[in-house]
């Protein structure tokens, strides 16, 4: 379509952090497998085996945000969520119309700034409100066992924990129908996907002309970073 | 836990094996016994003359005096006066019913329930060769005679020498004689004590298995000067303790599951044990442990219609109806029986306290009448979530008093129901032995009765499986009280998290084919 230039790479997520990101998506989809199950959604594992699984993906998760969190501190990589709302409107306007249009997108990714305004704000969400709801939850309905030992049943019903949990469950749920939507918004429908894979995404240009014939199943348009 | 087990078992086994080894005297030695005797009164004065208080003993218990004041409500019951749904009540049949009395000759009121020599020690020690027939009063047959009466079937005279020559300890057989078959046959009113049990298998019974624990029904009922603990009239539905050691000192029931297990018994995996052992605070050990009742092949009663008794054949003659497998489900002495074999228990808070009704209680027909309640609810700290057996009958009333009424039945003459098939005179009858006020007037009311399940302990790995309960129409779908992941959440919330995920999808589905679409406009 276009006349072929030179596309400037950036490498944006590191080896940690894929592999971070892929087996956390893992669990998170197994949990809400199993868990879903256990609430009596469907039948798949079975009731007993479904609490096994959630149980051991729910200590495995903990052992790998364990390792994150360090990883997030050491690399400084923490900072990648602080939130802004600089820019928010203008991202709110693309996905809702300027996208349809061709539209330029408004934010720039770098390795030092990879999550655009509105992902900040998402993931912030994510980590302030929903990871709580259900870990807090999740960790009480774990050691439900235990709650007479050190007198927890005296303040604390089984339901509450068990009604926030699948509050936050359903929050994830649709967090995750988003997210997975919004990886194919890149330059191509892959274009995220592949650089959560290989960690390489393209890099649009400063200056770049305005674009009408951008594809959406690929070929060689200049990048936009989108959100994931 | 499988080590404990089996450590257990050996135990047992050698405890048991032990005893009959190291028993220091052999009955058949004792000149008192050596006979002849010509009734069961004097087989007792033998005894007696070396077990001095035996008979003292057994006289204290219900065993003999068929009497229980209810400790929840202080009612008197016990067989003499209680009211059931199945065979309804012991007034006016008791040279029948009281084959499985303790004694000799109780058929009226005239008993004498003082003489120590009406005790009948063998209608528990008996090994073999011993049976009080109904209709005797308590006595076995002292001489051939024919049994049932007009059944052409013959009974030879008891050895009674022979009997007390090998005199032993109770067993399931023994106590099974009354137990097993309550209500007139066998398996008919518990559910989870019948003749199967006397050759249990292991998936039948994890204790009393022939190949395995072979626990006698006392190696839990541990008597002491023959009381027997454990009643169902007053039971302990909760016990949360630890095991009893061997020798201690204990007010507790010795029959309850965790006095030998304790109360957090499961140590199986770590995923689990703490999460099983935590089920303990809300449900009884038997609601897991007993997945159905009347699982050994014999049928138990689960409804009983009396108000079909007495139609007769085309000959004018009483017949029985039989259902495939031969069991009768229909007698014209009895109406129409409901039967149940497999059955999946009924599960209810229950904190050990039972009411009864009784002949006094003024009973509302219109609705089924409860023949016993089981109390406790969920912030009873003595209660527990138990399986029961609920059988469903149907028997006569007085339509005027509005009590339910006991009908002479089982002993020949000319106003027993099994003999003449005439209600009135029956219940006529039945009035005038427990002593109720009777207007003539009687119809049939809807009955229901309870019954605890405790006996046909499973295997563990035959033990209800998780999803049983944690599912929408699962066992304890009607069990108030708990949160049950699985079976329940909030409705609201789950249709929110639905709508909101299927707007999610929608959303983003069709942002999608707006980008399609306006992407191939473009071009």
């Amino acid at each position: 379509m276009n006349e072929h230039r030179p596309v400037r790479r950036i490498y944006v997520f590191k080896r940690y952090e894929r592999f971070w990101h892929w087996s956390q998506a893992v669990l998170i989809v197994f949990m809400m497998l199993t868990g879903f199950e256990i609430a009596g959604a469907y039948e798949n594992f079975g009731f007993r085996r479904a609490v096994e699984y959630h149980t051991l993906a729910a200590w495995a998760l903990l052992v790998l945000w364990a390792f994150t969190i360090f990883w997030q501190f050491t690399t400084g990589e923490w900072r990648q969520y602080i939130p802004t709302l600089k820019k928010v409107d203008a991202m709110v306007r693309y996905y809702a119309w300027g996208i349809f249009r061709g539209a330029p997108h408004p934010y720039h990714k770098t390795a030092l700034k990879k999550h655009n305004p509105l992902q900040r704000l998402a993931y912030l969400a994510l980590l302030a409100v929903v990871s709580p709801v259900i870990w807090v939850s999740g960790l009480f309905y774990l050691f439900y066992a235990w709650w007479g030992d050190y007198g927890v049943d005296r303040w604390l019903e089984l339901e509450w924990v068990a009604t926030a949990h699948t509050a936050g469950a359903f929050m994830m749920l649709v967090f995750f129908i988003v997210h997975v939507y919004l990886t194919t918004t890149g330059h191509t429908v892959f274009a995220h996907i592949k650089a959560m894979i290989t960690g390489w995404e393209d890099e649009e240009p400063e200056g770049d002309p305005a674009r009408s014939g951008r594809s959406l199943q690929g070929g060689d348009d200049p990048a936009r970073s989108g959100m994931p | 836990m499988i080590g404990r087990g089996v450590a257990c078992a050996l135990g047992v086994a050698l405890w048991m094996a032990g005893s009959a080894l190291a028993a220091t005297a052999d009955h058949g030695k004792f000149k008192e016994l050596q006979g002849p005797f010509a009734s069961g009164e004097d087989v007792t004065r033998a005894c007696l003359s070396c077990h001095t208080e035996a008979a003292r003993q057994v006289m204290a218990t219900r065993h003999w005096t068929w009497e229980y004041e209810n400790p929840a409500d202080g009612s008197k019951l016990g067989k003499k006066t209680m009211l059931n749904g199945f065979c309804i009540g012991d007034k006016s049949n008791e040279a029948f019913c009281q084959s499985c009395h303790v004694g000799y000759g109780w058929k009226d009121d005239s008993f004498d329930f003082s003489a120590e020599e009406k005790v009948d020690c063998l209608a528990c020690h008996n090994t073999g060769g011993y049976k009080k027939l109904s209709g005797l009063a308590g006595h076995p047959a002292y001489e051939r005679m024919e049994w049932p009466p007009g059944s052409g079937k013959f009974v030879e005279a008891t050895d009674l020498a022979r009997v007390a020559q090998h005199v032993g300890h109770t067993s399931r057989e023994t106590c099974g004689t009354c137990h097993y078959y309550g209500g007139g046959g066998d398996g008919v009113k518990h559910g989870d004590l019948d003749s199967s049990l006397n050759a249990a298998p292991r998936e039948l019974d994890v204790h009393m298995a022939q190949d395995g624990l072979n626990f006698a029904c006392s190696d839990c009922h541990q008597a002491e000067e023959h009381k027997v603990p454990g009643s169902r009239i007053a039971m302990t539905a909760a016990d949360p303790h630890g095991p009893l050691v061997r020798g201690q000192k204990s007010e507790r029931n010795p029959a309850t599951c965790q006095s030998c297990h304790g109360d957090k018994p499961h140590e199986e995996s770590l995923l689990h044990a703490g999460r099983l052992n935590a089920h303990t605070d809300t449900l009884a050990c038997q609601a897991c442990h007993i997945p159905s009742f009347a699982r050994g092949g014999v049928p138990t009663k689960m409804g009983w219609d009396w108000s079909t008794a007495g139609r007769m054949d085309q000959n004018g003659k009483p017949f029985q109806k039989k259902d495939d497998k031969g069991h009768v489900i229909y007698d014209s002495k009895k109406g129409d029986f409901v039967l149940g074999e497999n059955v999946v228990p009924d599960y209810l808070w229950f904190n050990g306290k039972v009411t009864y009704t009784t002949i006094d209680t003024r009973i509302d027909p219109s609705a089924e009448v409860a023949i016993n309640t089981f109390h406790g609810g969920p912030d009873d700290p003595d209660a527990r979530i138990w399986p029961v057996k609920i059988f469903h009958g149907k028997q006569p009333y007085d339509v005027e008093h509005r009590t339910l009424l006991v009908p002479h039945t089982a002993t020949p003459d000319d106003t027993a129901f099994w003999y003449n098939f005439d209600w009135p005179k029956a219940l006529a009858a039945g009035a005038a032995a427990t002593g109720q006020p009777y207007s003539g007037k009687f119809d049939f009311a809807a009955t229901r009765m309870i019954w605890p399940i405790t006996h046909m302990v499973a295997p563990k790995e035959r033990a209800v499986a998780c999803h049983e309960c944690h599912s929408r129409d699962g066992r304890l779908a009607g069990v108030e009280g708990i949160y049950v992941p699985g079976r329940d959440g909030l409705p609201l919330l789950r249709t929110a998290g639905w709508l909101a995920a299927l707007a999610a999808l929608a959303g983003v589905l069709i942002h999608g084919a707006l980008r399609i679409l306006t992407h191939y406009r473009g071009k």
